[in-house]
């Protein structure tokens, strides 16, 4: 085993084996006659899309996992090549760069066409751009669902009719139009159900690391968990299957005092108990959370693995009000809550779960997470008494990633909370 | 007697300091990086050995025979370890001219090569005979560098050996001078040195009596950017954050905010009354604004880095910088020139541009409390400091400036207090 490589659970197995069957099942689309749609994580309406049969491809994904096979490098290259700037957000750079590259995707297979842009306007204005790109790119129908941002920390009735409207006035006519079939509210509210299910049991497998020591890491390792969630197996009946197999993997390692498998090994001797804000880095993904677990500081909790759903706060998708769920799980994504409700949201994750530290993962190419955070940084520290860190990094570019420069601020915290609790 | 070393391997100068078992600084040894960090650090410690010597030596010495004698014994010895690097310096430029100068430059270059040395020695000489003990670079290259610049300009004006040829016999042979394990120890010079000032007896006995006290190293602590290169223990390595806190709190007691401009870093600490770092940032990988930043500003305009703050001082008219990039320094600094900017007002906004990229860092970290400290190699740039203490009070009001003189040991002494401490 090399330095970096660790030991699998059998859940990250049977995630890989789904993810891959998606990806060939999405390959062989032109020939199945399966329409595609292309949407974002935040506020995506995956159990909308599948219940018209559609298949989901998100673009976002694709680009953290071309990060973290090695293929970033070489598609931002191929969109710089093109003229797109430095500055630019790393994801939409690496997605135009592997369009330009023949569109293969990160496990290897080509990625088919869209039927459908479905853009859900949650908090990104990047994700706007990013679509309209692809919109040139491929010249087919695009739909923006506009969700209202929650800038008084409410979704309001009217933005929730608003919501519901624009999905009867014109996606579902659309959905329809591309799939050829009918709206089938029993087949969602079916999906809904399943979409709970798994929404429990991840809520139970991150609520986990409230025990000592931790039996995940609710960041590197919560990236995995919420991986089929947030990607194509929401509301299917193998994505509520993976969550209640990785819920009894949590639990017997909860049973047996154990803490997560880590790039040093199983992690029962946790030092530090961290809260994290920010997208981590893709590139160096074990390499970065080695720097943490070298350190026996384990994430306790993170917003990163709440973008696509703050299932936490109790909200769960319901099979009795199909479209209304929907609205609301909109509104409540974790780019479109306002900064008073993801400060609270922070300080509530250190005091449930027992934090040592906070820490903000900054990303260079990243406005819309990063121009927030230092008042996030400052509110956080007041509130809850500890000390916040702060880092910088890239998503998937990895010029931006600087092994030295980050070990050494990591290791310059790590060592202010030990001497913090030595005295304390 | 038992001492203490702390090591700070910074990008640009590698620094070491020894304390004796009561945390008085018995020495302090200094030296250029220059990417060979084992280098570094043992001649760092080598002369942190050796002025530990000259403190011992000035206890002895300045009893029976007084400052003023002990201040000749100790330039005397400088000059001798100037002598040797000097000797081999014009070895490697005479080895180097054999090897790599055309047949036909190969007269012209020695003698000018043999008159720039000889020239050297003799100004070396002369200015040790008229006591001129005006503060110069502590670097063998800066101190070298500037003279051997100069007497090849004169050559190359009267005919000789191009300038060119010349510097670039300089350039490719000083960097393996300072890569080179020279003997420049204590009990090497310290003959050569007392014949110098004529064997006066009393400083011979101070000396043979310094020299018999057994230095037992018992700890040391490595810090700085290139720590881990250190053969050390784990635990006998620590972040520059906790070294500079510690040391600037073992330099100013009263002092709870500091500001370190390194070469690489620029770091803004706050720290509590005992010295314990409670929240700090760094600037992120990008170097922009830090200490290499100036060195980029002076090699571009051919002067030394020392020089950069006094010229920066006769500004009456400071110009406003765009960008403290380091790697479009040189542009910045050409386009002031070309629209007839003076070099003093170029330098004092570039001075003034540098501390406000600090300024927002200590932002971050909280502000400036009460007492302030100013650390690193920038700290000892009047023009820096002068900008600083400008800055902090448009922004804070009135508050004490901390400056040590030796400012730039700062972390070195906080791995010494560190090593201290472990070995209680």
């Amino acid at each position: 085993m090399s330095q970096l490589e660790m030991k699998k659970d059998q859940s990250m197995v049977l995630q890989k084996q789904m993810i891959a069957s998606h990806f060939e099942r999405l390959e062989q689309a032109p020939e199945t006659k399966e329409p595609v749609v292309y949407t974002f994580v935040p506020g995506n309406l995956t159990e909308l899309i599948r219940s018209f049969g559609c298949l989901p491809v998100l673009p976002e994904i694709n680009a953290l996992q071309s990060g973290m096979r090695g293929k970033s490098r070489a598609y931002i290259r191929e969109a710089e090549r093109h003229g797109h700037s430095e500055d630019v957000c790393t994801y939409v750079k690496c997605d135009v760069g592997m369009m330009k590259s023949g569109n293969i995707g990160p496990t290897g297979t080509r990625l088919p066409k869209p039927d459908l842009l479905l853009l859900s306007y949650t908090g990104c204005y990047t994700f706007m751009k990013w679509f309209e790109l692809l919109r040139e790119e491929y010249d087919c129908p695009t739909v923006f669902l506009h969700v209202p941002y929650q800038g008084d920390g409410v979704l309001e009735p009217q933005h929730r009719a608003y919501v519901i409207k624009q999905l009867k006035e014109k996606l579902i006519p659309m959905l329809e139009q591309i799939s050829g079939k009918e709206f089938d509210e029993e087949a969602l509210a079916q999906r809904l159900a399943w979409s709970s299910q798994a929404e429990d049991d991840l809520v139970a497998v991150l609520e986990a690391a409230k025990n000592s020591p931790s039996p995940i890491d609710s960041y590197f390792g919560g990236v995995y968990y919420v991986g089929p969630i947030f990607s194509a197996f929401r509301g299917t009946a193998e994505g509520a299957e993976y969550y209640k197999l990785l819920r009894a993997e949590v639990e017997a390692r909860v049973a047996a005092g154990q803490g997560p498998e880590t790039p040093s090994g199983r992690l029962d001797e946790q030092r530090f108990r961290l809260v994290v804000e920010g997208p981590p880095n893709w590139t160096h993904f074990r390499e970065f959370w080695k720097m943490f677990s070298d350190e026996g500081a384990c994430v306790v909790a993170s917003t990163y693995t709440k973008v696509g759903g703050t299932y936490e706060r109790g909200f769960r998708h319901d099979p009795k009000d199909p479209l209304g769920t929907l609205a609301d799980y909109c509104g409540g994504c974790y780019t479109n809550l306002n900064l008073p409700d993801r400060v609270q949201m922070l300080c509530d994750y250190v005091t449930e779960y027992a934090a040592d530290g906070f820490l903000i993962n900054s990303v260079k190419s990243c406005n819309s997470f990063s121009a927030g955070q230092l008042v996030i940084l400052q509110e956080v520290e007041k509130r809850t008494g500890i000390p916040g860190g702060f880092i910088e990094t890239d998503l998937v570019d990895p010029r931006y990633f600087s092994p030295a420069n980050i070990k050494n601020r990591l290791e310059s915290y790590f060592q202010m909370l030990a001497a913090r609790k030595a005295v304390a | 007697m038992d001492c203490f070393i702390g090591i700070d391997l910074g990008s640009t100068t590698t620094k070491a300091v020894m304390l004796d078992s009561h945390g008085e600084v018995l020495g302090r040894g200094i030296t250029n990086s220059r990417s060979d960090y084992d280098r570094a650090a043992e001649v760092a410690k080598t002369e942190a050995i050796i002025t530990a010597r000259f403190n011992l030596l000035r206890r002895e010495v300045e009893k029976v025979a007084g400052t003023e004698l002990l201040e000749q014994l100790l330039e005397a010895f400088r000059l001798e370890q100037l002598l040797v690097q000097l000797g081999r310096l014009e070895e490697l430029i005479h080895d180097e001219i054999g090897g790599g100068v055309s047949p036909d430059l190969q007269g012209a270059a020695r003698e000018g090569v043999e008159h720039i040395f000889r020239k050297i020695r003799h100004e070396e000489d002369a200015r040790f005979n008229a006591n001129d003990r005006r503060r110069r670079s502590d670097f063998f290259r800066d101190i070298v560098g500037s003279a051997y610049f100069r007497l090849a300009e004169e050559i190359g004006n009267e005919g000789g050996a191009s300038f060119d040829l010349l510097l670039s016999l300089y350039d490719k042979c000083i960097i393996l001078v300072e890569n080179e394990p020279l003997e420049l120890g204590f009990h090497q010079h310290i003959d050569p040195a007392l014949a110098r000032i004529g064997e006066p007896p009393a400083a011979r006995k101070g000396v043979q009596e310094a020299a018999s006290i057994p230095l037992n190293v018992q700890s040391s602590v490595g810090t700085g950017y290139g720590r881990v290169r250190l053969p050390f223990p784990k635990e006998n390595i620590r972040s520059e954050i906790l070294c500079h806190g510690l040391g600037a709190h073992m330099m100013f007691p009263g002092t709870r905010s500091v500001l370190d401009i390194g070469g690489q870093d620029t770091k803004a600490i706050q720290i509590d009354a005992s010295g314990i770092v409670t929240r700090f940032q760094m600037n992120d990988r990008c170097a922009a604004g830090c200490g290499r930043y100036l060195g980029y500003i002076a090699d571009e305009m051919n002067i030394g880095l020392h020089e950069l703050g006094p010229m920066a001082s006769k500004s009456t008219r400071p110009v406003r910088i765009n960008s403290t990039c380091t790697v479009f320094a040189g542009a910045e600094l050409r386009e002031r020139l070309s629209l007839g900017e003076a070099r003093e007002d170029i330098l004092a906004g570039l001075h003034r541009a540098v501390i406000l990229r600090a300024m927002s860092l200590l932002a971050r970290t909280g502000g400036v409390d009460d007492e302030f400290t100013f650390t690193g190699g920038v700290a000892r740039n009047e023009a820096a400091v002068s900008a600083l203490r400008q800055l902090i009070e448009e922004n804070y009001g009135q508050r004490t400036l901390n400056i040590s003189p030796s400012s730039i040991y700062t972390g070195a002494l906080g791995g010494a207090v560190f090593a201290l401490r472990g070995a209680a």
